[in-house]
């Protein structure tokens, strides 16, 4: 970054801000007619009749034992599909955490709060009894809607982004380096990682047992019952473990951010 | 009536796409593109809802109940987790874009500058 270039510098080819919003406004009102157009062309709002989602309807819970129907889509029927999913979330956080990594220029400091000479009030007693008491129940609830995921609505992406709420409880009722403590970043990553290996390799276990790449190959059990389902409950655990891991990784990085990093005295950018 | 569950999901289309052309800051362009994103959950679920239609989970209700469509009730649901990962990965951009030109406004940025 040079010097003496203020906000106030324009490019010639820059267009003004009131020219862009009305190239936004035609073009945008063109947009509009024809996103109506190709909806209108739909079928009416209340009378779908796609066979596949209406055949999985009738068949998911006789075939898979499993009476939450979205998560046999999930987990069984398109596992294939959640499988990229995850892999997707996986990229993203790892981009995030390179992203946001320590630069040359930068370096870890004492978090703000713990400043010498600085007054922190910090929580009040009643926010903190109130987030301590909130962490248990919020990881016990993500443990039940993980748990349950093939049963009732859930399952391991509801209920890992649960469990890592409660890392923001701790933050907000607590300090900073009470967080660090109870946030071993090794150890989040490998969670992360297991979750991510575990469902690819449940999708392998498949083919070892003699069916196709993520079929259905544990024994279904009773529908209704937590142990039902077959390998769904497992692959729900492991996406439970990555998105536990990968969500609380990026609030653990945003939060480095803010808290720890700053600029070393005297560095220059770029 | 049918049209109007498709008709706020344009609505909210465009609505985030203004919010995208005219904004200021890049923490704000992210949050106006969840918004665009946030139509298709609206249009994903309008498609699949079936009149009365009850959610596809059988736990305590007979197998043969109408039911919505379950296929992209499990399409929204990477839909939102997606987006998840993706605004976060676009608010460590934002964070990035902070550090090295010391601006948020996408008008500030110019891609010769260092």
């Amino acid at each position: 970054m040079s010097a003496g270039e203020g906000p106030a510098r324009r490019r010639d080819s820059e267009i003004s801000f009131a020219t862009r919003r009305r190239l936004f406004l035609v073009s945008g009102a063109v947009l509009a007619a024809l996103m109506t157009w190709a909806l209108a062309g739909m079928p009416a709002f209340g009378d779908y009749h796609g066979i596949y989602g209406l055949l999985l309807n009738r068949v998911a819970v006789p075939q898979e034992h499993a009476t939450n129907v979205i998560t046999a889509v999930n987990f069984d029927y398109r596992g294939f599909d959640t499988l990229g999913e995850e892999f997707i979330l996986f990229a993203a956080v790892l981009g995030l955490a390179l992203i946001l990594r320590e630069r040359r220029d930068e370096e870890e400091g004492p978090p703000d709060d713990d400043a010498v000479g600085r007054q922190v009030s910090g929580a009040s007693v009643a926010v903190r009894l109130i987030t301590v008491t909130l962490v248990g129940p919020t990881v016990l609830l993500a443990g039940y809607i993980i748990a349950h995921g093939a049963i009732t609505p859930g399952g391991g992406f509801q209920g890992g982004v649960i469990a890592a709420t409660a890392l923001l409880f701790v933050y907000l009722g607590g300090e900073y380096l009470a967080l660090r403590r109870i946030r071993p970043l090794p150890l989040v990553e490998i969670t992360k990682a297991t979750g991510a290996a575990g469902f690819v390799l449940i999708g392998i276990a498949g083919l070892i047992w003699g069916v196709a790449f993520l079929d259905n190959w544990l024994p279904k059990g009773t529908p209704g019952d937590v142990f039902s389902a077959g390998t769904m409950q497992l692959l729900s655990v492991a996406v439970g473990f990555e998105i536990t891991g990968g969500f609380v990784l990026i609030l653990s990085e945003f939060l480095d951010q803010t808290i720890v990093l700053r600029r070393r005295r005297g560095a220059r950018s770029g | 009536m049918s049209f109007l569950p498709f008709a706020i999901a344009i609505w909210i289309f465009l609505v985030g796409l203004y919010g995208v052309v005219s904004s200021h800051h890049l923490v704000h362009l992210v949050i106006c593109l969840s918004v665009v994103q946030s139509s298709t959950y609206l249009l994903l679920l309008g498609i699949g809802y079936r009149t009365n239609g009850a959610a596809s989970i059988f736990v305590d209700i007979p197998l043969n109940t109408k039911a919505v469509d379950p296929v992209v009730k499990a399409l929204t649901l990477t839909d939102v987790v997606v987006g998840a990962a993706v605004t976060a990965l676009l608010l460590a951009l934002a964070v990035q874009a902070q550090k090295r030109f010391g601006t948020v406004d996408p008008d500030e940025l110019d891609p010769l500058r260092d």
